[in-house]
């Protein structure tokens, strides 16, 4: 076998393969640590469900505009805020919580976007919009990608110290008179953003993996904010690449190829990584003088 | 002699029902006052009152200028993540958030400054541990520390030696006295009215009414604790509307 062949020159040889790559280094960055703030404020599902709110606002995009990236984008976007505002609403003026008015409206999006979906009958291009196209990646997408990647860290690096506050010690911030609803909804923009830039490459259904799975391994590696960030885009970027390389090698779509090998880092971390993991608990080292 | 709250006629509650009812009368700026009364008798509510994180149904608190960021607030430990990942001197920092805000940097004077308080609660040595490795009483001296670095002139703290060990408290409680020798205005929910007795030379007795306030000697008396023991703790869905005339 010659490394060479098999790991680098795909990416040499082919545009696609190379704009695919980028595409994945660019959403591993902006989803690695809002996967993080999501974990961290026990908001894993709310994740999930945005990436399906997403679904309604892109079909209706394609059906005004046909397959064009900015209509699309901006549908998603809409319709995930939508999604999150009502909800978000509903959790501070009436006494139910927030995961169970999520629930509630994902749900009522996603069969809108199912019902639009089904009226095009089985067009290409809308199955592009549920399973994703990142070997079809192109400029334009790409740059779409890659300017929600920077304004997300650049976002982040401005309020992530309220945001950080606000998920640790909410009642701290309450008394010192901080912003609180003002940053939950700021990052909850990030969040559709990152879902929008990652339905792109992978879909609508896969968006979220990206987003998920690596942060939820990382757990397994890192132990501060900022460590589990690193590791969370470290691992997104590795399966973005295993999954791209696995695609091309065995001719497999690319969207599930990367959420699996995200997967596959998910199960070794929980296996093996070195905090907390199956590992550290059945197979414990000598205890310590102090 | 000013007072850092003065409150005439207020009703604190949730939803109409009040769980503070018709309280007059005042915290002395620089006076350490014990708040006590059996559970659900609305010692928490009205610290929250006071804090400005609820607004009275009635009646009028008079805070004399003091803003939010002027009272260092410690709830009951129930909102905060003890498993977020963040370490003791960060937690400790957020002490200076009148300085630091959410924009500002963090220097070296204010790292400096937490260390110190770090130390001023036994806690020297701790900085960088994750905040998930501390006891309770650990933890319960780390939020000492950020108060420290609050520097408040008012300092609200509810039930803050529950289910911490004695020689946490004992030293907490050194810290709570010396505030009161600062000058600061202390308003403390604690249980062990033997502990009151010794520390606080004031007392604010209820049991959703007012039953007694002032010097602790008074207020502390078995006629009034047995009086307190008496509320009812349910509150009524068909009560009337309350038509106590307003003092």
């Amino acid at each position: 076998m010659d490394p060479y062949a098999e790991f680098i020159q795909p990416f040499i040889e082919f545009g696609f393969m190379r704009r695919a790559l980028v595409a994945c280094l660019a959403l591993s960055l902006g989803c690695g640590p809002v996967g993080i703030l999501l974990v961290l404020r026990r908001m894993s599902l709310v994740g999930d469900a945005l990436s399906h709110a997403v679904l309604p606002g892109a079909a209706i995009g394609f059906m005004i505009a046909g397959l064009s990236l900015v209509v699309m984008s901006l549908g998603g976007f809409i319709a995930g805020l939508a999604v999150a505002v009502l909800s978000g609403l509903v959790a501070r003026v009436t006494p139910q919580r927030e995961d169970a008015s999520f629930a509630a409206f994902y749900l009522i999006s996603l069969a809108l976007g199912v019902l639009i979906v089904s009226t095009q009958g089985s067009n290409v291009d809308l199955m592009h919009v549920l399973f994703g196209t990142i070997l079809a990646v192109d400029d334009a997408s790409l740059l779409l990608v890659v300017s929600i990647a920077t304004l997300t860290l650049i976002v982040l690096a401005v309020i992530g110290r309220g945001l950080i506050v606000e998920c640790f010690d909410p009642g701290f911030l309450r008394a010192v008179g901080g912003p609180g609803a003002a940053l939950h909804f700021a990052f909850l923009v990030l969040v559709v953003m990152n879902l929008v830039a990652g339905f792109h490459a992978l879909g609508t259904l896969m968006a979220v993996g990206l987003m998920m799975l690596p942060a939820a391994a990382a757990r397994f590696w890192a132990g501060q904010v900022a460590t589990l960030a690193a590791a969370s885009s470290v691992i997104a970027f590795v399966s973005g690449y295993a999954g791209l390389l696995l695609s091309y090698h065995a001719n497999l779509p690319s969207g599930p190829a990367i959420i699996l090998v995200a997967g596959g880092v998910y199960i070794v971390s929980v296996v093996a990584g070195p905090r907390g993991s199956l590992w550290a608990r059945f197979l414990p080292r000598r205890h310590l003088e102090a | 002699m000013t007072a850092a709250f003065a409150l005439s006629d207020v009703t604190l509650g949730y939803g109409r029902h009040p769980a503070v009812h018709h309280l007059t009368g005042s915290f002395a700026t620089g006076s350490l006052t014990a708040v006590v009364g059996p559970n659900g008798s609305g010692k928490t509510t009205l610290l929250k009152g006071l804090a400005g994180l609820l607004a009275p149904l009635d009646g009028r608190l008079d805070r004399n200028g003091l803003g939010r960021r002027d009272i260092a607030y410690l709830p009951q430990q129930a909102e905060i993540d003890r498993s977020f990942p963040i370490s003791v001197i960060e937690t400790v920092l957020l002490g200076h958030w009148r300085t630091i805000g959410l924009f500002r940097p963090v220097t070296r004077i204010l790292r400096r400054q937490a260390e110190h308080a770090l130390m001023a609660v036994g806690l020297d040595g701790f900085a960088r541990r994750p905040i998930a490795s501390l006891s309770a009483g650990q933890f319960q001296r780390v939020l000492f520390a950020r108060m420290l670095l609050q520097d408040c002139p008012v300092i609200l703290l509810d039930e803050p030696f529950t289910a911490i060990d004695a020689k946490t408290m004992a030293d907490l409680l050194r810290v709570v006295v010396g505030w009161h020798g600062e000058g600061r205005t202390v308003i403390a929910v604690l249980h062990d009215l033997d502990q009151v007795r010794e520390n606080f030379p004031d007392s604010l007795l209820i049991a959703r009414e007012p039953i007694a306030w002032g010097a602790t000697t008074e207020v502390l008396r078995a006629e009034h604790l047995f009086r307190a023991r008496q509320m009812a703790e349910a509150w009524d869905d068909r009560a009337e509307i309350c038509r106590r005339s307003v003092a």
